[in-house]
């Protein structure tokens, strides 16, 4: 007994958090717009029963999707902004988990705490003061200037650099945290054996460490990529009206035209790019538990 | 869109905390109310007072079409304002508890019926148009002294945009008002609804787009303001605030607002109830409360857009009342234009030819 109650914790959860939203969202994908409040016609009702559903099924928001260039080419490039900002931030966290793992035990939790303090404030606040910081006349620039570096302002705010750094800098913790997890467990003694047995340091790193912690490397990466493929905010504040992405699309469809039926397969659409990653990441995750056990 | 996104956040959780009766919420357009009101609001009825704001029509009638927004008074414009009449967004007004309604202008009721016949659901707060607001200064600098400022060449003739280009030329994120302005340029219908005729203004606004800096709809105002650009398509009263800031900051900045010689679009901001609004009672006492002809004209006084209350009137200060800017004369009133709400099938294709023009995909 007690055994299927915990079994059904996880499952109660996926179910009031992932399939019942979907489900709703996939049945207005399947539904006609209409001038009404909410502006769409279900498609199916329990009074006409499953058959009248099933006889009227079409997936005509979803051939729509393919008759213009628009979708796909912002999928794409939510693609590559995902991809390449996951990059990037592997980039920049890696050395910082690697630096907080390698450090004096007593200062660990004091930099773990540095990590994670940013979460005390709003993210959308830090987003924003991201456009002090990039403007034309913002702290970098004067900065820059200041030091004679360059002598006229850098055109960095509306642009796809700033969605970029926006988002390693907002998903900079996720990254870090696993990585650091996984360097934490790391045997010093076989570093020392690596040492021992004739490698460079940097050899030790890439032949020994490096492979130890691809475990966190990986968790880390889903942990940013997942989140950046579907991002509207960070665009919306710090990037152009050139940045194209999908949660921007999304928008559009939701708000200037709309047309709920046509956002909401937009929206299952980019879920199913999505699965395909996240079930990577369980099947790590899962490999990896049991490599513990 | 900054703004958009506060007030979102901001309306998604007003919408859980909801339903509280003492309170009235009110959600309207940013920079669009003198906020001692709001406080003289609430010592008059011992109601509390929650004000939103929003700077795009696309992220209210969202709202108002989702249902459950927990707002008591919104204020959509003229052809968003009909399209959610429709969808059975808004409640009537029971006029009854109106008795200020005797001071609004009959002009403006008549123009505003073509959304809201009868005005049955809606009461005009201001109304405007949407032209150009310019540095006058600057713009005299680039084209020389007898450049003609109220034409709408400055925002759409690729030769004159490009030489604008560097001192920064804003448009606003507001499809519905600039695909009638291209077409009024073209001398087109402003308000057709021909797929063949609206995509005639995309070659127009792609020989200009590498020279607009960006769409935004309320970032010009300081834009204005603090000379950080040259020209912007802004509403009339947005332009004019800007004036006047420029002018309190003493930057030399001279900021002007022209409606287009070409013919301009006429607006109306109307404010309803929802028809789920928590409390449509303090919802009544607040659309009564701005129908008072004091507190009419001390919001158009501090916003600088004309409203719809004749009784107002006589307390608008003059640089209000006696600007053509505001209050038109009756050659311009002619030379205004207004627009009527888009289907669904026309809409997506003004929205995707505006993705493709800002985009460029």
């Amino acid at each position: 007994m007690r055994r299927w109650v915990l079994i059904a914790v996880p499952y109660l959860w996926l179910l009031a958090l992932f399939l019942v939203p979907f489900v709703i969202v996939f049945k207005i994908s399947l539904s006609d717009v209409a001038l009404a409040r909410p502006p769409y016609i279900p498609q199916f009702s329990w009074d006409d029963g499953i058959w009248a559903f099933l006889r009227e099924l079409d997936f005509e928001n979803y051939i729509f999707l393919t008759t213009d260039s628009l979708y796909w080419k912002a999928y794409l490039s939510s693609l590559k902004i995902a991809v390449f900002s996951t990059f990037l931030t592997l980039l920049v966290g890696y050395p910082i988990a690697y630096g907080m793992a390698r450090a004096p035990e007593e200062w660990r939790p004091t930099l773990m705490m540095l990590v994670i303090l940013p979460f005390w404030t709003s993210f959308l606040i830090r987003v924003y003061s991201w456009m002090g910081i990039l403007s034309q006349e913002g702290y970098l620039n004067q900065i820059l200037m200041w030091t004679g570096i360059i002598s006229t302002p850098l055109t960095i705010l509306n642009t796809n650099t700033a969605v970029y750094v926006g988002i390693v800098y907002t998903y900079l913790p996720f990254m870090i945290l696993p990585i650091y997890a996984a360097l934490d467990r790391l045997d010093g003694s076989l570093i020392e054996a690596a040492e021992d047995l004739g490698c460079s340091r940097f050899q030790a790193f890439w032949l020994v460490t490096f492979p130890l912690s691809r475990n966190g490397v990986i968790a880390g990466s889903f942990l940013v990529f997942i989140p950046a493929l579907g991002e509207f905010v960070i665009p919306s504040i710090l990037g152009g009206s050139k940045t194209l992405m999908i949660g921007k699309v999304l928008w559009e469809e939701f708000f200037s035209n709309r047309d709920w039926p046509v956002a909401s397969a937009v929206a299952v659409v980019l879920l199913l790019i999505l699965v395909v990653p996240i079930v990577l990441f369980q099947r790590n995750q899962q490999r990896q538990a049991e490599a513990e056990q | 869109m900054k703004k958009i996104l506060f007030t979102t956040v901001a309306g998604v959780a007003l919408a859980a905390t909801s339903a509280m009766a003492e309170e009235v919420r009110v959600y309207n357009w940013s920079d669009y109310i003198d906020e001692s009101l709001l406080e003289k609001f609430e010592q008059e009825t011992g109601l509390e007072l929650i004000y939103d704001v929003f700077d795009s029509n696309e992220v209210l009638e969202t709202k108002m079409l989702a249902g459950g927004s927990g707002y008591d008074v919104v204020v959509p414009s003229g052809t968003f304002l009909q399209r959610q009449i429709m969808a059975g967004a808004f409640q009537k007004l029971d006029q009854s508890k109106l008795p200020n309604a005797g001071n609004l202008w009959d002009v403006i009721e008549a123009r505003t019926a073509q959304y809201d016949p009868g005005n049955e659901y809606s009461i005009n707060y201001m109304w405007g148009s949407t032209g150009i607001g310019l540095n006058v200064g600057k713009v005299k600098e680039i084209l020389g002294e007898d450049v003609q400022l109220n034409s709408m060449d400055l925002l759409l003739k690729p030769e004159v945009v490009e030489k604008l280009a560097d001192c920064g030329v804003y448009f606003l994120d507001a499809p519905t008002e600039v695909v009638p302005m291209v077409l009024q340029y073209l001398g087109e219908d402003p308000d057709s609804h021909d797929p063949d005729v609206i995509a005639k203004s995309e070659p127009v606004l792609a020989a200009v787009r590498p020279h607009i800096q960006k769409f935004h709809s309320s970032e010009y105002i300081n834009g204005l303001a603090n000379g950080d650009i040259c020209v912007a398509m802004g509403w009339s009263g947005d332009v004019l605030q800007a004036r006047d800031r420029a002018a309190e900051a003493e930057n030399g900045v001279e900021v002007a607002y022209y409606a287009f010689a070409e013919g301009s679009l006429m607006w109306f901001d109307q404010m309803a109830i929802p028809v789920d609004a928590p409390n449509p009672d303090g919802a009544h006492k607040f659309l009564n409360f701005i129908m008072d002809a004091n507190n009419m004209a001390a919001a158009s006084n501090y916003v600088y857009f004309a409203n719809g209350n004749l009784a107002s009137q006589q307390h608008l200060e003059e640089d209000v009342i006696g600007d053509p800017a505001i209050y038109p004369d009756e050659a311009t009133l002619e030379n205004l234009y207004t627009t009527t709400p888009y289907d669904p099938k026309v809409q997506r294709v003004v929205t995707r030819l505006w993705t493709k023009i800002k985009s460029g995909t």
